[in-house]
């Protein structure tokens, strides 16, 4: 019998993905393609859901040819997404009623303080696993339900269908319009502020709270397990898998097993811990978030600690402040200099994620005398990113029972070495690249091979991940705990900055 | 013998031209000085911008000697950034082959390794990133020698190359021969050269215009590298080539 193989659909914030792996978890064919980012208004930033569909009716047939395969050689799809980004669409025509909503956009803000002074945050976090946040799926769906004209009617009337773009591809893979399946997942719907973060059901006091209509909800399923069989241009494959982008990573790098973490580095930084079956209630300024759930078995919980901007640091040197010419660059620059020099960035540039949550802050450099060159300015730039880490992995240790003991990690930025080795300085702990650095990808494969039959069980898995490097902690310690002192004062420095706008004379409009 | 190409004289006109005074001058002031049309002028300048010899200011569009011009000499392809583009198809090369994988550029007579990828077999190994290997002694250094990336007299110590096993070439004629062959072979090996036991393999990464800037390679136990005979395995030869091709592609497509 010819061998057989998994595809995975990354559909991520800038692109989509088609990726074909082996047997073993290698990579066999990848194609991809980008989509526009629409930014209509300060802080707005929209994408077009048919044209995300169009994309990847080109791109499953182009990484099937290139691999010189049919679709009958391929056991399962599963797919993995950008999370929160919300689609709302005609049941009958499959037209979305406006531009996909994007996980980044802060359009929805004065909801968001409205929850912070009302239910507040201790009662969503108990319930949903979630502090109030522009960043999840339910105030989206609120902002449109209050401005595209007629919705709320027609959403009440049954006619409107909303979906995370996992939920959003899955109906068009099965039919669309003509007989669609509309399911979610646990790990997406753990996003939208919408669901009980314990049963994994929709919780009706949430539904109240923000004014969502039920009829409009997908079904919540797992992560993994056949959906249903797929039509063109997959015909006949089964649709076996579907998680967020980041628990699709926690999967890829296989941590299966409570106390595995991992941070991709990416735009953001996205650091995940396995807490098991208990989904622990964060006091440190982390998410409650459902990791996976494979079939019928109890799901596995994460805590989650997510950076805003990582990544978008160096890309802001590059293409804002011209310092550099790639990204690549930076670490040439930076090990110009043995050191910052005294220097920090903090990149608040939209506020402070995790553990900090603070929107009222914004980015600061600090320590600058003459002394100070480009080359300071780029380590103070990698640097961020490490100390960033070190206070999620701070805020972990102190809600999870275990030390975090090695931290596995995947993204662009891990072919920076000098930022990997300060990683490890800062964590003190080995941090660890594993051989496929898709690991978004490799984890949506993972979770469709599995509930397929075509890998049996998650042992199986763990063998097939390799290390491919390691960095181990050489710093002082004296040194080590003087620069985060330092870091957490510059921190303290980027606080407070944002005020309340000015009193115009004209409204906003809007 | 064939005569002058005209569009690299064109080139090299407009070169001299964006020279004078360091100027940046538009797109109708270089076709209008060299009296050339404004369709041939656009075609130089946008190639010699593909090989960084001309820079396009974003905000005016005009052009300008490109960065690259000054550092003729030296190498121009960034090490982070070879590593950075060459990531998926190292990891790839390691889970095929089995063996771990360098990325290697000349540097100062030695080959500077960028880039490193663990054998997959999770045994405990340290990262060389940064480390310098003798270019007649290991595979990478050999393929930059036989390609011209490299100074072809490795060392010019009165002992002559150092000789770390006795199978290490430290003849010249010896190494012109082995030069000679992986020119004709298209990649190189090294068989217990460096040491006992160990051997490689190494294909020469390539970038704009078919220049060799780095080699990428596989290395580990000599039983593994070769077949019975002593020879490298032909399996392990196919996937490196195929690295360094599908790096390649990388190197000449546009800069992201």
């Amino acid at each position: 019998m010819p061998e057989r193989y998994v595809m995975s659909i990354d559909q991520g914030t800038n692109s989509t993905r088609c990726i074909v792996f082996d047997q073993r978890g290698r990579m066999v064919t990848v194609a991809q393609r980008e989509h526009r980012q629409h930014f209509p208004r300060p802080g707005w930033v929209e994408h077009d859901a048919l044209e995300i569909w169009q994309n990847l009716k080109r791109i499953v047939p182009e990484a099937l040819s290139a691999a010189g395969l049919d679709t009958g050689r391929i056991a399962a799809v599963g797919i993995a997404n950008q999370r929160e980004t919300t689609v709302l669409w005609d049941r009958r025509t499959g037209i979305p009623v406006a531009r996909a909503v994007v996980w980044q956009d802060t359009r929805t803000a004065p909801l968001v303080e409205e929850l912070r002074r009302g239910p507040g945050e201790d009662v969503l976090r108990d319930r949903c696993g979630l502090p109030p946040s522009t960043y999840f799926a339910a105030p989206k769906i609120r902002w449109l339900l209050d401005h595209v004209k007629g919705l709320e009617q027609r959403a009440r009337n049954g006619d409107i269908l909303f979906g995370t773009v996992e939920t959003w591809l899955v109906w068009n893979l099965t039919g669309g319009p003509d007989g669609g399946l509309h399911l979610t997942d646990a790990t997406n719907a753990a996003r939208t502020m919408l669901m009980d973060i314990r049963t994994l059901t929709w919780d009706d006091g949430l539904l109240d709270l923000f004014g969502v209509p039920r009829a409009i909800l997908p079904e919540i399923r797992s992560s993994a397990e056949i959906y249903g069989e797929a039509g063109a241009p997959l015909t006949g494959v089964p649709l076996a898998a579907a998680l967020g982008d980041q628990q699709a990573a926690l999967f890829g790098q296989t941590c299966f097993s409570p106390g595995d973490a991992k941070c991709t580095y990416g735009t953001g930084g996205f650091l995940l811990l396995n807490t098991g079956t208990e989904a622990v209630r964060s006091r440190h300024g982390l998410l409650t978030t459902v990791a996976y759930r494979i079939g019928d078995a109890p799901p596995a919980y994460a805590l989650e600690g997510s950076i805003a901007v990582t990544g978008a640091l160096v890309q802001w040197f590059r293409d804002r402040l011209g310092l550099i010419g790639s990204a690549a660059e930076i670490e040439t620059l930076a090990r110009t200099v043995d050191d910052n020099g005294g220097c920090y960035i903090v990149p608040a540039f939209s506020g402070l994620f995790a553990p900090r949550w603070r929107d009222d802050a914004r980015g600061v450099v600090v320590g600058l005398t003459s002394y100070i060159t480009a080359g300071h300015l780029a380590r103070a730039v990698l640097e961020a990113t490490g100390w960033q880490t070190r206070e999620v992995v701070d805020a972990m240790n102190a809600d999870a029972a275990v030390a975090l003991g090695e931290l596995k990690v995947d993204g662009g930025m891990t072919s920076d070495n000098l930022l990997m080795q300060f990683v490890a300085d800062v964590l003190d702990v080995p941090v660890v690249r594993p051989m496929v650095a898709e690991t978004v990808s490799l984890g949506a494969a993972y979770a469709a091979g599995l509930a397929a039959g075509y890998w049996p069980d998650l042992e199986v898995l763990r063998h097939n991940w390799h290390r491919a490097a390691q960095w181990l902690p050489d710093m002082d310690p004296d040194d080590r705990a003087w620069e985060y002192e330092n870091w957490q004062r510059a921190v303290e420095r980027s606080l407070d900055w944002v005020r309340p706008p000015r009193k115009r004379k004209r409204g906003s409009g809007g | 013998m064939a005569g002058p190409v005209q569009s690299i004289e064109r080139a090299a006109a407009v070169l001299r031209l964006l020279a004078v005074g360091r100027r940046r001058l538009g797109l109708g002031e270089v076709a209008a000085s060299l009296g050339l049309a404004k369709g041939t002028a656009h075609g130089i300048l946008r190639t010699l911008q593909h090989v960084d010899f001309v820079e396009q200011d974003a905000a005016t569009g005009k052009y300008r000697l490109g960065a690259a011009l000054l550092h003729l000499g030296t190498s121009y392809l960034d090490g982070n950034e070879l590593r950075s583009r060459s990531l998926n198809w190292a990891d790839a090369l390691a889970a095929r082959s089995g063996e771990a994988v360098r990325l290697g550029t000349p540097l100062e007579r030695g080959v500077l390794v960028v880039h490193h990828v663990f054998r997959p077999d999770d045994t405990f190994q340290t990262l060389d990133v940064g480390a310098l290997l003798p270019l007649h002694a290991s595979s990478l250094g050999k393929v930059l020698l036989a390609y011209g990336a490299a100074p072809p007299d490795p060392d010019r110590d009165a002992d002559g190359p150092a000789a770390y096993t006795r199978h290490t070439l430290v003849t010249p004629d010896a190494l012109a021969r082995a030069l000679a062959e992986i020119r004709e072979l298209g990649w190189g090996a090294e068989i217990q050269e460096m040491s006992m036991g160990e051997a490689g393999i190494a294909a020469p990464i390539r970038g704009h215009g078919g220049l060799v800037v780095g080699a990428v390679g596989v290395s580990g136990a000599v039983e593994r590298i070769c077949d019975a005979r002593g020879h490298p395995r032909p399996s392990l030869v196919t996937l490196v080539r195929e690295a360094a091709r599908a790096i390649s592609r990388d190197l000449g497509a546009a800069r992201w």
